[in-house]
């Protein structure tokens, strides 16, 4: 679909100016009541959730946030949850089972936080828990990858009913750059190394790892109204399959990756 | 990730471990004696083995391979081996991938990063699996997710429980998104035998980082860790390089996991299978049949 070489739309994956989660849960859901916190350490400000309504339907939204301007970046921590990030997700996702609203996570970040605090507070359990409850989620959940998906730090918020991504965004294992100096020892090789991943929209929808690719039309209000409809006819279609039904598909969606 | 952390490990012993019939072993005495990385005494292949790899001086516990991990839990030093036939292959084209496998397969003697067998363990019977440090240290492709997967998928079937060697530098970067899915299809067959009301032992070793740590590794019943293991979600060097510090000496180790609340327990691995064969008699697991 694109014209973009693989490197082209890594870096527009991470492009300044294009639309974050605050974005998408402004434009495609009304009356958002942001809720806050883990219950256990502290609220992590890369990770933003809480109640909306979507076309009259509440739902659950949970979305990575960047930021946009130096200071807001540094505030959200440049969108690296730390773990009491994907506790709070998990928090709201088992609230949204209870009463049965379906989630919507929006992913987009370059990688889960690495450091001392996220490693003291457990960074590996908090994923691991995160896809473990989302495996078993009771209730519909999407994950749309709006900019970059970075590894296991956009897997903890992507074990989903259905993957989508807008066109040029990635959703990759690990960065061009870290491939092309893990592997190769050559940080030259960073184009070479976004081509051989296969990180780009197409190429995952063509490996099963994507439901959808949805073209971004320059991120304008039709996108987003386009966008809308698609998300609530899914959940609308959602609403209908029984949870066992529902938990079994998700469980097939990754088993069938070999 | 699969950056080397090598680095920071012990050499591997230079000696011949029973049942390994590939190349590096043939070539090597086999009344070897091999210094301890840690305190430096010498130590005979003999001891070694019977001390089931641990020096006796310090208590440095050398790494094994997946094959003799899975011995070393059970009962007469024998399993029945599962799913031996799962190969990986090159998903993605990834350039120079077959030639890594290829010399992966010959260091470690093995197909793939995961070996999975029935074992009897105080003679209970479970399903264990156990990475290879020699595969590309451990790192998580579509087999081994697969091999670990069908692992689970069996234990769950047969109501047996399942013990885990948890060993990994990360995801297969060479397999791309084919590899970080296997975190998810990993996760949903642990909770398929959750749900079933199985036990699931964890045991992590040096090093349990990455994409393994971060799914099946930390979603066990119970998590055991080998003393002084690594075990975190991002290797030490990435942290460095990250934060440009040095990280304390016992930062991400066994113990530190311990203080922190994130392992159940450390077990000296000389004293690994009865600890397991008590859990497995706690949890009901049964009796094998000898008849």
């Amino acid at each position: 679909m694109s014209e973009l070489t693989a490197y082209e739309i890594a870096m527009k994956s991470r492009e300044k100016g294009r639309p974050t989660a605050l974005d998408y849960i402004e434009k495609i859901t009304e009356n958002f009541i942001e809720l806050h916190g883990d219950r256990r350490f502290a609220d992590d400000r890369s990770v933003v959730g809480g109640l909306a309504e979507l076309s009259g339907r509440p739902v659950t939204v949970i979305g990575i946030e960047k930021g946009k301007e130096t200071k807001e970046k540094v505030d959200r921590n440049f969108g690296y949850a730390n773990p009491e990030g994907y506790r709070k997700a998990m928090r709201l996702m088992k609230q949204a089972e209870k009463f049965r609203r379906p989630v919507l996570c929006f992913v987009d970040t370059a990688g889960a936080f690495c450091g001392i605090g996220a490693e003291e507070r457990g960074q590996a359990e908090a994923i691991a828990s995160s896809i473990l409850g989302m495996m078993g989620l009771k209730t519909p959940v999407l994950s749309i990858i709006i900019g970059e998906g970075g590894s296991g730090g956009a897997l903890g918020l992507a074990a989903a009913d259905e993957v989508w991504m807008t066109e040029t965004s990635t959703y990759s294992v690990i960065s061009p750059e870290g491939c092309a100096s893990i592997l190769w020892k050559d940080s030259s090789k960073v184009r070479e190394a976004a081509s051989c991943l296969k990180l780009t929209a197409d190429d995952l929808k063509a490996l099963g790892a994507v439901e959808r690719v949805l073209e971004e039309n320059g991120f304008s209000d039709e996108f987003f109204a386009r966008l809308k409809s698609d998300v609530s006819a899914f959940f609308e279609e959602k609403s209908k399959v029984g949870t066992e039904e529902l938990t079994e598909a998700r469980y097939e969606r990754f088993r069938k990756i070999k | 990730m699969g950056f080397d952390i090598r680095k920071f490990f012990f050499r591997k012993p230079k000696i011949a471990l029973e049942g390994q019939e590939n190349e590096t072993s043939a070539s090597v005495p086999e009344k070897a004696a091999i210094k301890c990385d840690k305190c430096k005494s010498l130590i005979l292949s003999d001891d070694l083995e019977s001390g089931a790899y641990v020096c006796a001086k310090c208590g440095c516990h050398m790494k094994i391979g997946a094959r003799d991990r899975l011995k070393l839990v059970s009962d007469g030093g024998e399993f029945e081996e599962l799913f031996a036939d799962v190969v990986g292959e090159n998903p993605l084209g990834f350039p120079d991938y077959e030639a890594k496998l290829e010399k992966a397969r010959k260091a470690s003697g093995e197909k793939e990063a995961v070996v999975c067998g029935v074992v009897s363990v105080c003679e209970r019977k479970a399903v264990a699996f156990a990475m290879d440090y020699r595969f590309m240290m451990g790192s998580m492709g579509s087999a081994a997710g697969e091999k670990i997967t069908l692992a689970f998928e069996y234990a769950t079937e047969h109501d047996l429980p399942v013990i885990g060697f948890a060993l990994s530098g990360g995801a297969r970067m060479q397999e791309g998104i084919i590899s970080l899915m296997q975190m998810a299809k990993t996760s949903g067959a642990v909770l398929k035998h959750s749900d079933k009301g199985l036990l699931y032992i964890s045991v992590l070793t040096d090093p349990t980082t990455g994409g393994v740590s971060a799914s099946f590794a930390f979603e066990a019943d119970i998590i055991i860790a080998e003393p002084n293991a690594l075990i975190g979600f991002a290797g030490p060097r990435v942290i460095e390089q990250t934060i440009k510090q040095k990280l304390p000496a016992d930062f991400q180790r066994a113990e530190f996991l311990l203080k922190k609340g994130f392992i159940d327990k450390i077990v000296d691995r000389r004293k690994l299978k009865d600890t397991l064969g008590q859990i497995l008699k706690m949890h009901g697991a049964a009796e094998v049949d000898y008849e």
